[in-house]
């Protein structure tokens, strides 16, 4: 059995993860486990360490104090996929955007093109994927970085705040993907602001406040009675 | 000597006859410059980019080596480059001195620096954009580099043409490596400089039209190509 399979569905730990930064404490002790093939929805107000977090998750911060492990991997085994808040997009075609990704995996020629044309195609940006990725509109240049993250065929995304700055019309087709990819078994983990999205996303909900998780409960129990302070806190600010 | 509007006459007159003089002496000189930009561009495009990117011991001491370097005068490039093709230099059995090749490498020693550290600063600012995302998709540093050299290459492009307009109007240092020899290595701006010091206005000032009209015509095409970017790719 190949390490992709092994990966996955399995839970990512995170044991006493810290990470600092310039002498700032960004994740402060972190212990979590993140289940595998369900979706886990990171909550916090600004600066509390989402995006961080995500980061650790995918591999690309290292912790300063702390553990994380895939599975039995103690590296992130590279099936998985990040969507950026602002997705950064090259200066060429969205389908060079996506075919540029695979390229970086290893994978190219009639493969590539078919993955790439069917990546486009599920977001519905197949018949632009002529045009250059940088004039595309807010929610097309999100669906695209969604697309390229698809097109790799990760069993673990992590999106980061994807929806922040769509409208709804485009926000409803996000979360739509998100409910497409965790049909096929794929780990979601995101972070979001929109308590709705949560409510209608999330399996599991994590509550990150100044660094450190103050909660991480079944995401029915959260938003009925959520267990921190700052869980509460969060929830009233919503409903004032 | 002729007066000023005589000299514009006559120069015109060279320009439209296309005057076999004037012309050799400017293909001269847009050779020599596309070489040394050229050469420039090899050396300084990688070297740009690798600084950029790469953190190492003694990067910052490099990047200040790198910038300073822009301001190199020509004529002591000039003189560096004397002295080593010279007959007594190290590469002075090869015989280049006051040839075109002699006046390439000087260009090149001052345009490198420039292209180099301008390089630097595009990719670098590129890299503190794209790097998370490159990095999420596994690129390593050798593939960043190139996807940022090329995702980059319209800015790029405007800082090889304004390399090739810096040759092109360069003259300190191709007067000492190439000795301003008539049919050999005489180019638009030392010709200028020498037919002026002669009183010879006419051709001076028909190679001071062809050497603006360059230089204007560089800097359209680099706005020119800017702006069709911008629309393009955003």
């Amino acid at each position: 059995m190949g390490d992709v399979e092994r990966f996955a569905g399995v839970p990512i730990a995170l044991a006493g993860v810290s990470v600092e930064r310039r002498g700032m404490c960004v994740l402060d002790g972190v212990d979590l486990v993140i289940p595998g093939g369900r979706r886990t929805v990171i909550l916090g107000a600004n600066g509390a360490g989402k995006t961080t977090l995500l980061k650790v998750l995918h591999g690309l911060v290292a912790p300063t104090h702390g553990k994380v492990s895939w599975g039995e991997f103690d590296a992130a085994p590279g099936r998985q996929a990040m969507v950026f808040q602002r997705p950064v997009l090259l200066r060429r075609s969205a389908l060079a955007n996506v075919l540029h990704a695979l390229a970086l995996a290893g994978i190219r020629g009639t493969e590539a093109r078919v993955r790439a044309h069917e990546a486009l195609q599920s977001v519905g940006l197949a018949a632009i994927g002529h045009r250059s990725a940088r004039v595309l509109s807010g929610g097309e240049q999100q669906r695209l970085a969604l697309a390229r993250a698809l097109a790799l065929a990760p069993e673990l995304v992590l999106l980061d705040e994807p929806t922040s700055s769509l409208d709804p019309a485009a926000a409803r087709s996000v979360e739509a993907f998100v409910s497409g990819i965790h049909a096929r078994g794929t780990t979601v983990v995101m972070t979001t602001h929109r308590l709705g999205e949560a409510r209608r996303l999330a399996d599991g909900i994590v509550m990150l406040a100044e660094g450190r998780v103050t909660e991480h409960t079944p995401a029915a129990r959260f938003f009925e009675t959520p267990v921190s302070e700052e869980g509460r806190l969060f929830l009233e600010g919503e409903r004032s | 000597m002729e007066t000023f509007s005589q000299s514009f006459a006559t120069a015109f007159a060279m320009l439209v006859t296309h005057d076999p003089r004037l012309f050799r002496i400017v293909g001269l000189s847009v050779a020599v410059s596309l070489a040394s930009t050229a050469a420039s561009a090899l050396i300084g495009l990688p070297l740009g980019a690798a600084v950029a990117v790469a953190r190492f011991r003694g990067r910052s001491v490099l990047v200040v080596a790198m910038n300073a370097a822009m301001g190199l005068p020509p004529v002591v490039a000039g003189l560096v480059v004397y002295l080593v093709l010279s007959r007594s230099g190290p590469l002075g059995p090869l015989g280049l001195l006051f040839t075109p090749p002699a006046m390439v490498i000087a260009q090149t020693l001052l345009i490198a620096p420039i292209i180099a550290a301008l390089t630097r600063q595009v990719i670098e600012d590129a890299w503190s954009e794209y790097r998370d995302q490159l990095e999420s998709l596994g690129s390593s540093l050798a593939q960043s580099t190139m996807t940022l050299l090329w995702d980059t290459r319209y800015a790029l492009a405007t800082v090889l043409l304004s390399g090739f307009g810096r040759a092109s109007a360069e003259v300190g240092s191709i007067i000492i490596v190439g000795g301003n020899i008539d049919g050999v290595t005489r180019v638009m701006t030392t010709a200028i400089a020498l037919e002026t010091s002669k009183g010879d206005l006419a051709l001076a000032l028909g190679l001071g039209v062809v050497l603006l009209t360059l230089v204007t015509a560089v800097n359209v095409g680099v706005h020119a190509l800017r702006e069709w970017a911008r629309v393009r790719h955003g």
